[in-house]
């Protein structure tokens, strides 16, 4: 299996005022390729702070980060963007929906800045909703939406690039033990197709869904047995 | 891209109406007072410079003021100015006021004016009847006149002026020719022709200087042939006046309508420009307002923009997302400035009393400029919202 995603002693330090808070203390992180891996940890552990270097949206402080071979600190913007647009869904902790748009909308945006033709947007976005059990909202805006619902639009949202990798911030974190269970199996889903899927979860449960499991204690990362 | 770009910006003008007005007003008025101040300006100058031209721009006028030697040009010194290169004709002009009448009907406040056929050759003022006077005409002996509708109407009512017989100063003419009367609302009347409240009557010139009891002529028009070459010709004509005055200064003076029109031409671009400089002012000062709406939409959308950035947009899309709105503002402010500014003017012109000449030079400023200023105003914020980090604007809130 081919090796999608290397980090190595990866710092990452926030300055507050005169104090520096070291978050992440020097993490190494391989993932390869069709891997489905879950990131356990209690909160305020840096789990977020990590799937946003993962998902090339924030640079570390130092160490190295290699996403399908290219050294992310090299990037411009405009190649990072590139690589956000292509290779990355991300489903947020925080759903971050466009309030003024529909559901149909907020799920289209990642493919108006690839420039994919507006019937093709329409139609895989119309697909994707389905896929997640929103066929009957796709017009509705975000407010108009439960927060389980407003989750699932934006898990379709992080698929319609037809991203090589998954990022999930938590995706089940607002939704029901139904939901959240058609979502972990749309996940598997994904994964049997090939898709490489991380998730960050407080859920031990969930996390054991997962084909490998990390922990995030203390700024470090540990290998969990499953 | 630029499609959805377009879109996004409609979206966001619209969901802040009344704020985008209010950005765009500082334009509107802009646009709206440097199109109305320039229309005005150049409607009014340019009544003006027509009229100028109709008075003929190929020619001069000497008038000779003479010294204590020499009080005026002769026959002679005439036909030297006429054998100068590029001088189509000379046309001496001999003015005065006088009485005209018959039968019972006389007017006493009549301007006799004495010009030769070069002078008619370029008349534009239409003859109504008869002829004009020719060369024919000239010899001091031939007692012919050209009568203005004026007095044709004093004198003939709904009889035939023409060959009718009327006395001018004393002496019986033979009027061959009826002339329209010139405009007395023209503003440069009594430049050329001096009118006088009865009419006027046209003689030969020389039978005018005889009646005029002077020696010599005081006002001479000399035409051109090529008004390109006139710089030359006006320094042969200046060179021939002063060996006839035999050097002495100040014996005449010389109105070149030509330089006056470029002169007025001038003066009314750089007064445009004065105008439309400070109405721009109120532009720069729209602009900031675009520039600062702006910024504060950059600031309440920095998580939208993180948003768009986590989802692959790119610096430059980010960028002309927040150029296009800016300059969607100042457009729609321009177009409704120029539509307003043509308003104004109509109205302006209509109370001035000139002619309204829609100035697609100034419609083209307006639209240049605020195309310009949602360019040079929309790029710090387009510029800072492009900037910013995906993930510190995510986090914002
Ligand atoms: N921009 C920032 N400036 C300063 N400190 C920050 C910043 N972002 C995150 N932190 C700190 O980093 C730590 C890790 O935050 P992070 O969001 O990664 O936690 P998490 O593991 O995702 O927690 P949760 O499970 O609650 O989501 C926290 O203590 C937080 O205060
Ligand atoms: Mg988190």
């Amino acid at each position: 299996m081919s090796e999608i995603l290397s980090m190595k002693q990866i710092v990452k330090e926030y300055q507050m005022g005169d104090e520096i808070s070291t978050v992440l203390k020097g993490i190494d992180l391989n993932v390869n390729s069709g891997e489905f891996l879950a990131i356990l940890g209690p909160s305020g552990s840096g789990k977020s702070t990590l799937m946003n270097i993962i998902g090339c949206l924030d640079t570390p402080t130092s160490g190295e980060y290699l996403l399908s071979g290219r050294e992310i600190a090299n990037q411009d913007e405009k190649a990072l963007a590139h690589i956000r647009r292509k290779e990355i869904g991300f489903i947020f902790q925080s759903f971050y929906l466009l309030s003024r748009q529909t559901a149909l909308k907020n799920v289209e945006l990642p493919l108006v800045y690839s420039g994919a033709d507006k019937k093709i947007r329409r139609e895989m976005a119309a697909d994707l909703l389905k896929k997640v059990g929103l066929e009957e909202k796709i017009n509705h805006l975000p407010r108009q939406l439960s927060g389980g619902q407003q989750q699932r639009v934006a898990i379709a949202r992080a698929l319609i690039n037809n991203p090589t990798i998954l990022l999930a911030d938590e995706p089940t974190g607002a939704l029901d033990q139904k939901t959240g269970h058609q979502v972990m199996e749309l996940f598997h889903q994904l994964n049997s197709e090939g898709r490489t899927i991380i998730m960050i979860t407080h859920d031990v449960n969930l996390a054991k869904q997962a084909k490998r499991v990390v922990r995030i204690l203390d700024g470090n990362l540990l290998e969990e047995v499953v | 891209m630029l499609k959805e770009n377009l879109i996004m910006a409609w979206d966001n003008i619209k969901n802040s109406k009344m704020r985008s007005f209010l950005t765009s007003l500082g334009i509107v008025i802009g646009v709206a007072a440097v199109i109305a101040l320039i229309t005005i300006v150049q409607s009014a100058t340019g009544e003006m410079m027509s009229q100028f031209e109709s008075l003929g721009t190929d020619k001069i006028t000497v008038t000779a003021t003479g010294n204590p030697l020499k009080s005026g040009l002769n026959s002679s010194d005439l036909k030297t100015l006429e054998g100068l290169d590029n001088v189509a004709g000379v046309a001496p002009s001999v003015t005065m006021t006088g009485s005209a009448g018959r039968q019972g009907i006389l007017l006493d406040e009549v301007s006799i004016l004495g010009k030769n056929e070069k002078f008619f050759e370029a008349d534009t003022t239409e003859i109504m009847q008869g002829r004009k006077l020719s060369a024919l005409d000239m010899d001091g002996n031939t007692y012919v006149c050209v009568i203005d509708q004026d007095i044709a109407q004093s004198m003939f009512a709904n009889e035939d002026a023409l060959e009718q017989r009327i006395m001018v100063n004393g002496q019986g003419y033979t009027v061959v020719g009826v002339r329209d009367t010139e405009s007395t609302s023209d503003i440069m009347a009594g430049m050329n022709t001096s009118s006088s409240a009865d009419g006027t009557v046209i003689i030969p010139y020389r039978n005018a200087l005889a009646l005029s009891g002077a020696s010599s002529y005081s006002s001479v028009d000399i035409y051109f042939e090529n008004t390109d070459l006139s710089d030359q010709t006006i320094a042969d004509v200046e060179a021939a006046l002063d060996a006839a005055f035999n050097y002495k200064d100040n014996s005449y003076s010389i109105l070149n309508l030509g330089s006056l029109l470029d002169m007025m031409n001038t003066m009314s671009t750089l007064l445009s420009a004065l105008l439309a400089g400070i109405a721009s002012i109120a532009l720069v000062v729209g602009g900031i307002g675009i520039m600062n709406m702006m910024l504060v939409s950059v600031t309440e959308r920095t998580k939208e923009i993180g948003l768009r950035k986590a989802l692959g947009a790119d610096p430059l899309q980010i960028q002309v997302l927040f150029i296009i709105e800016a300059l969607a503002l100042s457009l729609a402010g321009g177009v409704i400035g120029i539509v307003l500014g043509l308003g104004i003017s109509v109205v302006a012109t209509m109370l001035i009393g000139t002619e309204f000449a829609v100035s697609w030079g100034a419609i083209g400023l307006g639209a240049g400029f605020s195309i310009a200023v949602g360019l040079i105003f929309g790029w710090t914020p387009a510029k800072k919202a492009s900037s910013l980090k995906p993930i510190d604007a995510l986090r914002t809130d």
